[in-house]
């Protein structure tokens, strides 16, 4: 109980920190001289940050160092507990708008999803479309990175957090000797692509507020966008060009840009194996799918195939999220390679989801392994990736993870199955949601939207994305009988 | 010359050894009294043991007058700081040190002057494992010799029916190819030396050694014997420093299996080569190799540190189908008992390693000397200085030069160029003479014949 306490201590103080985030949407509000918006945002920032306030002192008895056990329920109870207070402006602004839907968007946006429920996006208030795109940004590379970076300044202890956050199994890698100074360089870098993006991105066409949104959802990996047609809304070549740029930058392991920054150097990218496993497979799926539509008569020549292809791909493979084009249109082999890349072919310590490419390596070794072994039983063949042996352990966690995923997939497909939906669009939103790329296809394709799913799958639906989100361990360990013993 | 060793392992005893044969005044320090009393028994020589890096010891070993300090104990960093001691303390003249980690060596600054003091490093493994790559290359010659930074090479091939030459007269060898230059430097016939003039006939199973450009080998292996289909398959028993780097070296070209009896020093390999199959078992288990296509095997090498095991698993492969094996087999009496039987080539580490030594040893401007046919017989690779007056070698046609018989001029590397050592060929200064000698005993004749005269002047 009293390490509970502990949790709510740290929780207060977290949520403290996030009615901050508010400022931003409140000064869109002062920019645009829309009087009621700002009136509701500083509203909820109030709310928030009260709300946070009285959690942390009430329990200030209680602060102390968080065990691991604890760093896992602190994760999950943020990213339950800061969506639902996310969703307050929404609540106040489109009254419309019932609280699962507005949880839906809220946790789609902090998981970096990307789906929405919301219709008429492009007459969205200003201020609104800036706090959803926040939520992705903010999401992106985690809050508890950020909060790694500040907390311990406030004298609590992050390194357990960064273990059950940062995702895939390059966690160890650490960059540098102190956890803080990591997340802090990882911050950095990621702030400084993301301007780079907003700059571009204002280059090529966009006006501010859109360049910046837009930004926020690239980087981020959220596939947010301020209009009903997503980036097909732009229909221009230079903004998607430079959106794929940096997709792909976002879907490559934060660590090696920030090695890359430092040395000056390309050299971190040619050793990083899982990087350019994910740039090379994407790529090629480019050429590929864009020969395929070109060949099967979607589009009449190979370079408008080639565009719409690379765009939609990539943005569906990093688990972005944006869309161009209906895909849904497309031959169904398109699309269905597309939710499998996006399966797989986000790297680890970047903001997509899914399985990541490092274990899809591990997997595959793994099977090559097994080949060897049977032709050779007295081999001695150790896991390597990168010149590394991968410890024995690794890769059965890695099996672990595999299997929990799949059994999540079917699990969630069937849930949505029992309550009448069809199978393309149940399979896609799960696969779409638990990876955290946004549109599916059928109902959920990227013409629609989850504005057209009950509530029971809605809230499927969030479950898919926030299990996703947090490598499904750390949300399924406190369903096992295990972590409540003492 | 007052020698130095530190060091009574496997490489600091052979050159003990050897050194003590050609009338050194030797001493040996080594942490283990065990290992010296063994060298004491046999050899004429001083030992002491001590740690050999702390300089009462190597004072108490006598560096003060000492000519050339040999550091070839098991660990690096000693043998660096005792160079380093050699040097600042004592300025002894020529240090020499084992280095074995490629870490050091891919730092060569580490070794002048200013930081260890390292005239020149030695790595035995790496010697060893370069020589075995070279029979992998050529799988018809019995050695591979190489001279002049690889420009020139020396190769022993045991004539065999099938090869253009054979039942022939050497003087045939120029008519058949007119354009590849070679020089047979000798001709051993059921273990006794022949030598070779013009006329004679070469016969079926004759160990010939022949100088050539490296270039030029394989078309002279050709008139000696049929040549086999170029090697594919390896299969290297023994994941011990030589077999780790020999796999190393081979991974990228041949397709390389290596066997390991211990299971930790499998992971360890496994973990560090990339493209061989680490394979866990007994070398001399014929239910394993027959499992893992012996048969098929080009060359199999049994690396081990154990002798006896060395040549069971080599004859074992040899029975089960492997093309050529080969063993590594410390112990002398051995390699002559197993030599030209089923086991195709023997490997003394030492005789293929002291040469590297041997070279910094001898008087005179000697830059290669390899040991051959087990330590009997010598190739040199002598540098000539001076000119026509203070030498009696620059300026005279090879046919002028008074070489004791038994001694053969092979070859003559003059800059980039090789040139076989013909009658009327005139030694210039600075040329890098390659001499061959059927007897050992006749190297310091040769030597001396080398060597500048500064009573000239």
């Amino acid at each position: 109980m009293q390490r509970t306490l502990t949790v709510i201590h740290a929780l207060g103080l977290m949520l403290a920190v996030f009615s901050f985030a508010y400022l931003m949407p409140i000064l869109t509000a002062i920019i645009y001289g829309q009087g009621e918006v700002f009136q509701d945002f500083l509203l909820a920032m109030v709310w928030t940050l009260a709300t946070g306030v009285l959690m942390w002192m009430l329990t200030r008895r209680y602060k102390g160092e968080l065990s691991i056990r604890h760093g896992y329920l602190l994760v999950v109870a943020m990213w339950t507990a800061m969506p639902a207070v996310a969703t307050l402006p929404l609540l106040l602004l489109l009254p419309d708008l019932s609280f699962t839907d507005a949880y839906f968007e809220t946790m789609s946006g902090l998981t970096t999803t990307g789906a929405t429920v919301l219709v008429g996006l492009d007459v969205l208030s200003p201020a609104l479309n800036i706090w959803r795109h926040e939520l992705n940004w903010l999401g992106g590379m985690g809050i508890i990175v950020l909060a790694v970076a500040v907390l311990p300044l406030l004298g609590i202890g992050g390194r357990q957090l960064f273990k059950a956050e940062t995702p895939g199994p390059m966690k160890d890698s650490a960059l540098t000797p102190r956890i803080t100074e990591t997340a802090r360089n990882l911050w950095l870098v990621y702030l400084g692509i993301t301007i780079a993006c907003i700059v571009s991105l204002k280059l090529a066409g966009m006006n501010w507020l859109d360049s910046i949104c837009h930004a926020f959802a690239a980087m981020g990996l959220g596939g947010f966008s301020t209009h009903d047609a997503s980036v097909g809304f732009f229909n221009s070549p230079a903004i998607e060009a430079v959106l794929m740029v940096f997709m792909l930058l976002a879907a490559m392991n934060f660590a090696t840009h920030f090695l890359a920054l430092r040395a000056k150097s390309l050299k971190p990218y040619r050793m990083d194996v899982e990087g350019l496993a994910t740039v090379g497979l994407i790529v090629l799926s480019c050429f590929g799918i864009a020969g395929f539509l070109w060949w099967q008569g979607t589009y009449p020549s190979f370079l408008t195939a080639l565009r719409h292809a690379s765009f939609n791909l990539i943005s569906v493979a990093t688990d972005c999220g944006f869309a161009s084009v209906d895909f849904n249109q497309w031959p169904i082999f398109a699309p269905l390679w597309m939710l499998l890349l996006s399966c797989i072919a986000a790297s680890s310590g970047s903001t997509g989801g899914g399985i990541k490419m490092i274990r899809t390596l591990v997997l595959v070794k793994q099977a090559g392994r097994e080949f060897v072994k049977l032709l050779h039983p007295a081999a001695i063949n150790p896991m390597k990736i990168g010149g590394h042996v991968i410890s024995n352990s690794v890769v059965f966690s890695v099996l672990g993870f595999i299997f929990l995923y799949f059994m999540s997939v079917a699990t969630l497909t069937f849930a949505l199955l029992i309550s009448g939906l069809d199978f393309i669009s149940a399979f896609s939103a799960i696969i779409a949601c638990i990876n955290n790329a946004g549109p599916g296809l059928g109902l959920v394709g990227p013409a629609n939207n989850y504005g057209a799913l009950t509530d029971f799958q809605t809230w499927v639906c969030t479950a898919a994305m926030l299990i996703g989100r947090l490598e499904i361990f750390t949300v399924l360990i406190l369903f096992t009988p295990h972590f409540w013993r003492r | 010359m007052k020698i130095l060793i530190l060091g009574a392992g496997q490489v600091g005893s052979t050159v003990a050894e050897s050194l003590v044969s050609e009338a050194n005044d030797i001493t040996v320090v080594d942490s283990d009294s065990g290992k010296l009393a063994l060298l004491q028994e046999r050899l004429d020589l001083r030992t002491l043991v001590g740690n050999a890096s702390h300089p009462s010891v190597l004072e108490q070993a006598g560096i003060a007058d000492t000519d050339m300090l040999l550091a070839v104990t098991q660990s690096d960093e000693v043998n660096m700081v005792a160079c380093k001691l050699a040097a600042s303390l004592y300025n002894t003249p020529t240090r020499i040190a084992r280095i074995r980690s490629a870490d050091f060596l891919a730092r060569p600054e580490l070794f002048n002057k200013d930081n260890f003091c390292v005239d020149f490093s030695i790595c035995p493994e790496q010697i060893l494992t370069d020589y075995i790559s070279k029979l992998i290359e050529f799988p018809e010659a019995l050695q591979v010799l190489r001279f002049s930074q690889g420009k020139a090479s020396l190769v022993a091939v045991r004539a065999f029916k099938g090869g253009p030459l054979v039942g022939q007269p050497l003087s045939f060898l120029h008519e058949h190819m007119p354009h590849v230059d070679t020089r047979v430097a000798a001709i051993f016939r059921k273990d006794s030396p022949l030598i070779p003039k013009g006329d004679t006939v070469v016969e079926d199973g004759d160990e010939i050694f022949f100088i050539a450009a490296t270039k030029n080998i394989r078309t002279v292996l050709k008139e000696m014997r049929r040549m086999d289909k170029p090697t594919r398959r390896v299969m290297i028993v023994g994941g011990g420093n030589i077999g780790r780097r020999l796999a190393k070296a081979l991974e990228g070209d041949y397709q390389v299996k290596l066997i390991e009896y211990n299971k930790k020093a499998c992971e360890n390999l496994a973990g560090e080569l990339t493209n061989t199959l680490v394979l866990n078992g007994d070398g001399t288990d014929e239910k394993l190799m027959q499992q893992e296509n012996v048969g098929e095997v080009d060359v199999f090498c049994a690396l081990t540190n154990d002798d006896e095991n060395n040549i069971m698993s080599a004859l074992l492969a040899k029975q089960g189908g492997a093309r050529k094996v080969i063993a590594l087999i410390n112990r002398s009496a051995y390699v002559d008992l197993v030599q030209g039987g089923k086991i195709d080539i023997a490997l003394s580490p030492a005789h293929v390693t002291i040469g590297s030594l041997l070279a910094y040893v001898r008087q005179g401007d000697v830059a290669a000397v390899h040991s051959l046919r087990r330590g009997a017989a010598e190739a040199l690779e002598l540098v000539v200085h001076g000119d026509r007056k203070s030498s009696s070698v620059v300026g005279r046609r090879i046919d002028e030069i008074e070489l004791p018989s038994g001694a053969t001029i092979g070859a003559v590397v003059r800059g980039d160029e090789v040139m076989m050592g013909h009658r009327d060929l005139v030694i210039e200064s600075e040329d890098h003479v390659i001499v061959f000698v059927i007897n050992k005993a006749m190297v310091k004749k040769v030597e001396k014949l080398f060597h500048v005269n500064i009573g000239f002047f």
